[in-house]
C-alpha cells in the first residue's frame, strides 16, 4: 500500500469553535492506482489534501490513528525531514490553478530547474536535461524552455505545472483540479497526456476535482466526499453503476450528460452543512430523503457493501431501493422550502 | 416573429501600440476581430444556447446585443426596431427589456445592498411602481426564484451561498419583466449539486413568464439540458446553428463535431475519442483571410485558406453549418 489513512481529522480553532474540517477519514492509494476524490466545495477535500502535503496554515490540527506512506509513519516525522525526503521526491502536487503558481518574472524552464536543485543534488547541466525530458514527455514545445509563463496559454501553464510535479519521478501525484477552467479540448488533451504518462511512468494519482465526468474517466477507484468525511468509496464502475449512498445517488442526477439531451436533472435540496461545532449523526441527513431518526442521532461508519465498496449510510442494506426512488424527481422534493 | 436578428454583426478592436514602439517607428495598430459577420435570431420563447471555447466571441456577442458595446458593423434589430436608433424613453424601454444575468454570483452583487434593494433597484431607477407594488413585486419574484421573501429580504450577499446569489441575480433580471434574457455562464461558479434547480428555474420561468433567452456557455452538456437550438462560435464566427438535436447529433461543421466529440460523460466506460483537430485555438488578432478555423482543420484544402469567410450553407431544415467543404465532408 503506498498511502494509509485512518481516521484522519483536521479542525480549525476559530473564535467562534472549532470547525471539523475533515473528519474520521479513512482512505487507502495503492501503488500505481488513480484515485479520485469528488466533492462539492467547503466538503474538505482540498483540506484533506493540504493536511498530507502539511500546507495546511497554522491553528489547524491533525490527528490521525495512522498516516503512512511506503509504510513510514508520517505523523511522527519532523518537517523538515517531510520536506527534504517526502515532497517532490516522493509525493508531488499539480496545484488548482496553474496561472497563480508560476512566478510571472522568471522563465519556466528555470523555475522546474530550482524544484529539481532545490531537492536533489543534480548538476544545472543534467538539471536542464531532465527540464527538456520533461517537457518532451508533456508535450510542450523545447523553445519554451526558455519562455516566460505570459508567453504560455492556459493549457501550456497546466502541462508545466505537471511536468514539474513529475521532475523527481515521485510515487504518487496529487493533482488539484488540474483541468477546471480549461477549453473542453484542452482538457481532453491533458487528460489523455496524462494517461499516456502513467503508461509508462506507474506513478499512482490522487485526483480532486468536483467535475464527475473527470473523475469517470481518469480513476481506477473514486471517493466521495460530503461534510468533511468519506461517504461512499468503491472501484469507478461500482460507483457508476451501483452506487449505494444517497449523496452519490443525489450528484448522479445533478449531472447533465450530453448523450441525454433534456434529460430532466434533479438537484439535491438544501446547501451543505455548518461543520463549526461538528455535525451529530450523518451530515448528509438534512438533505437526505431517505435519512431516518438513527441518521440525526448517529454517524453511520464506513461499511463494506461489496469488496472494495464501503459506503458510510444507515440505509445501505436497503441500496437497491433506495436507486429506483433516486431516480424519480418527487423523491427529492421531500422539503421544498429548503432553497 | 424573431424577438432579436442579428444581421452581420461585426465588432473590432483596434490594439494602439505602445509608446516605445511608436518611437522606434515599428509601431502599427493590431485589429483584433472579435465578432465577424455574425447572423442569427432568437425566436420567441425559445432559448438559444452559444457555445465555444475561450477567446471565440461570445462574451463580446452578449455585450453587442445588450448595447454595453456598439458594434462596428452590422445591424441588432430587437422587435422589428434597430438597437442603434434607440434613443431617449426607447432606450431606456430596451434596457428594461433586455436583461443579463452574470457569470459570478459573488461579484455582480453589491455586497452593502440588501436582496430587496438589490431586487428592486432596477424598478426604483426607472420609476416604474409605487414603493407598494415594487415590494410586492419583488416578493412574489423572490419566491418565484425559491427564496422565502420574509426570510431573505434583509439578508446581504456574504450571507448568503452561491446558489442563493445566482437565484438572487436571477430575480434582479427577471423583476423588470424582460422579454429577452442574455445568460453568461450562469452556473459556471455553481456546485453541481444546486445547477439543475438554477436550470429548471430558468427553463421554467421562461415558459412562465415568456421571455427569450441566449445561453452562453462552454459546457456542452449544461447547453444540452436547457437549450432548443444550438450556436457554435469559433473565434469570431458562427461555425454551426441548429436545433440541439441536430447539432449534437450530426454536427457538420469539422470544429462543432470535435467540440461535441470532446465532452467527457459520467460513465467510467466512456472514453472520448482522440480529436482529429490540432494546434491550439488562435488569438484573433489581425488573422489571415479565409475560413478561421483552416490552421486546425483536417479537412482544410487552399479555397478554406483563401476565400473569404464561408457562408452558413443550410444543410437541413434550420440547420446551417459555415464550411466551403460541406459537400465533400458528407
Amino acid at each position: 500500500m503506498l498511502l494509509e489513512l485512518d481516521n484522519l481529522s483536521v479542525s480549525y480553532a476559530t473564535r467562534a469553535g472549532p470547525i471539523h474540517a475533515v473528519e474520521d477519514v479513512k482512505l487507502t492509494i495503492g501503488e500505481d492506482e488513480v484515485v479520485g476524490l469528488a466533492g462539492e466545495s467547503g466538503c474538505g477535500k482540498t483540506t484533506l489534501i493540504k493536511s498530507l502535503l502539511r500546507l495546511l496554515p497554522k491553528g489547524a490540527r491533525v490527528t490521525a490513528d495512522r498516516l503512512a506512506f511506503k509504510g513510514q509513519d508520517l505523523l511522527a516525522m519532523k518537517d523538515a525531514d517531510f520536506r527534504r525526503r517526502i515532497m517532490w521526491n516522493e509525493i508531488s502536487l499539480v496545484p488548482q490553478s496553474a496561472q497563480a503558481s508560476l512566478n510571472p518574472v522568471y522563465r519556466v524552464g528555470d523555475q522546474v530547474i530550482e524544484a529539481i536543485q532545490e531537492h536533489t543534488e543534480t548538476t544545472t547541466a543534467n538539471a536542464r536535461a531532465r527540464v527538456e525530458e520533461l517537457f518532451d514527455l508533456v508535450g510542450l514545445e523545447p523553445r519554451l524552455i526558455t519562455a516566460y509563463p505570459h508567453e504560455f496559454s492556459g493549457g501550456m501553464r497546466q502541462r508545466a505545472m505537471i511536468a514539474m510535479a513529475l521532475a523527481l519521478d515521485p510515487a504518487l501525484v496529487v493533482m488539484d483540479e488540474p483541468t477546471t477552467g480549461l477549453d473542453v479540448l484542452v482538457q481532453e488533451r491533458i487528460i489523455r497526456k496524462i494517461r499516456e504518462l502513467r503508461e509508462r511512468s506507474r506513478n499512482s494519482i490522487l485526483l480532486i476535482t468536483h467535475d464527475i465526468s473527470v473523475i469517470a474517466e481518469m480513476s481506477d477507484r473514486i471517493a466521495i466526499m460530503y461534510g468533511g468525511q468519506i461517504m461512499e468509496v468503491a472501484p469507478a464502475i461500482a460507483l457508476f453503476e451501483e452506487p449505494v449512498h444517497p449523496y452519490t445517488l443525489g450528484l448522479k442526477n445533478a449531472f447533465p450528460s450530453i448523450k441525454q439531451i433534456g434529460k430532466p436533472l434533479i438537484s439535491i435540496p438544501g446547501s451543505p452543512p455548518n461543520l463549526l461545532g461538528g455535525v451529530t449523526g450523518c451530515p448528509f441527513a438534512a438533505r437526505c430523503p431517505f435519512a431516518v431518526e438513527e441518521c440525526r442521532r448517529e454517524r453511520p461508519a464506513l461499511r463494506e457493501i461489496a469488496p472494495g465498496h464501503v459506503a458510510a449510510c444507515h440505509r445501505s442494506g436497503e441500496a437497491v431501493h433506495m436507486r429506483n426512488q433516486a431516480s424519480e424527481k418527487e423523491t427529492w422534493q421531500f422539503s421544498k422550502s429548503v432553497a | 416573429m424573431a424577438v432579436l436578428e442579428i444581421r452581420g454583426l461585426t465588432k473590432h478592436f483596434e490594439v494602439r501600440p505602445g509608446l516605445l514602439s511608436r518611437l522606434v517607428g515599428e509601431g502599427r495598430a493590431q485589429v483584433i476581430k472579435a465578432v465577424e459577420d455574425v447572423s442569427f435570431s432568437i425566436g420567441e420563447g425559445e432559448i438559444l444556447g452559444l457555445a465555444g471555447e475561450s477567446g471565440c466571441g461570445k462574451s463580446t456577442t452578449c455585450l453587442l446585443i445588450t448595447r454595453l458595446l456598439e458594434p462596428t458593423s452590422g445591424e441588432i434589430v430587437f422587435k422589428g426596431v434597430p438597437i442603434s436608433s434607440l434613443s431617449g424613453d426607447d432606450l431606456t424601454t430596451f434596457r428594461r427589456k433586455v436583461q443579463i444575468i452574470f457569470q459570478d454570483p459573488y461579484e455582480s452583487l453589491n455586497p452593502r445592498f440588501t436582496v430587496f434593494d438589490l431586487i428592486a433597484e432596477g424598478p426604483r431607477a426607472l420609476g416604474l411602481w409605487d414603493a407598494k407594488e415594487t415590494e410586492e413585486r419583488v416578493f412574489a419574484m423572490l419566491a418565484g426564484v425559491g427564496l422565502r421573501p420574509e426570510d431573505y429580504r434583509a439578508r446581504y450577499p456574504h450571507e448568503m451561498s452561491g446558489g442563493e446569489r445566482q437565484r438572487v441575480g436571477i430575480a434582479a433580471a427577471l423583476v423588470l419583466e424582460p422579454e429577452l434574457v442574455v445568460a453568461d455562464e450562469p452556473l459556471s461558479m455553481l456546485d453541481v449539486s444546486i445547477r439543475a434547480d438554477i436550470l429548471d428555474l430558468l427553463r421554467g420561468l421562461s415558459e412562465r413568464l415568456g421571455f427569450s433567452c441566449l445561453y452562453v456557455s462552454h459546457d456542452l452538456s449544461i447547453l444540452s439540458n436547457i437549450a432548443d437550438r444550438l450556436m457554435v462560435m469559433y473565434l469570431g464566427m458562427v461555425a454551426e446553428i441548429g436545433s440541439i438535436e441536430d447539432v449534437i447529433a450530426t454536427p457538420r461543421h469539422p470544429y462543432a463535431n470535435a467540440l461535441v466529440e470532446a465532452v467527457p460523460a459520467p460513465d467510467p466506460r466512456y472514453r472520448r475519442p482522440v480529436p482529429k483537430i490540432h494546434g491550439d485555438i488562435a488569438r484573433p488578432v489581425d488573422p489571415p483571410p479565409g475560413c478561421r478555423f483552416a490552421g486546425r482543420c483536417p479537412h482544410a484544402a487552399d479555397i478554406c485558406r483563401h476565400d473569404p469567410l464561408p457562408a452558413l450553407f443550410e444543410v437541413g431544415a434550420g440547420h446551417l453549418a459555415a464550411c466551403h467543404r460541406l459537400g465533400e465532408l458528407a
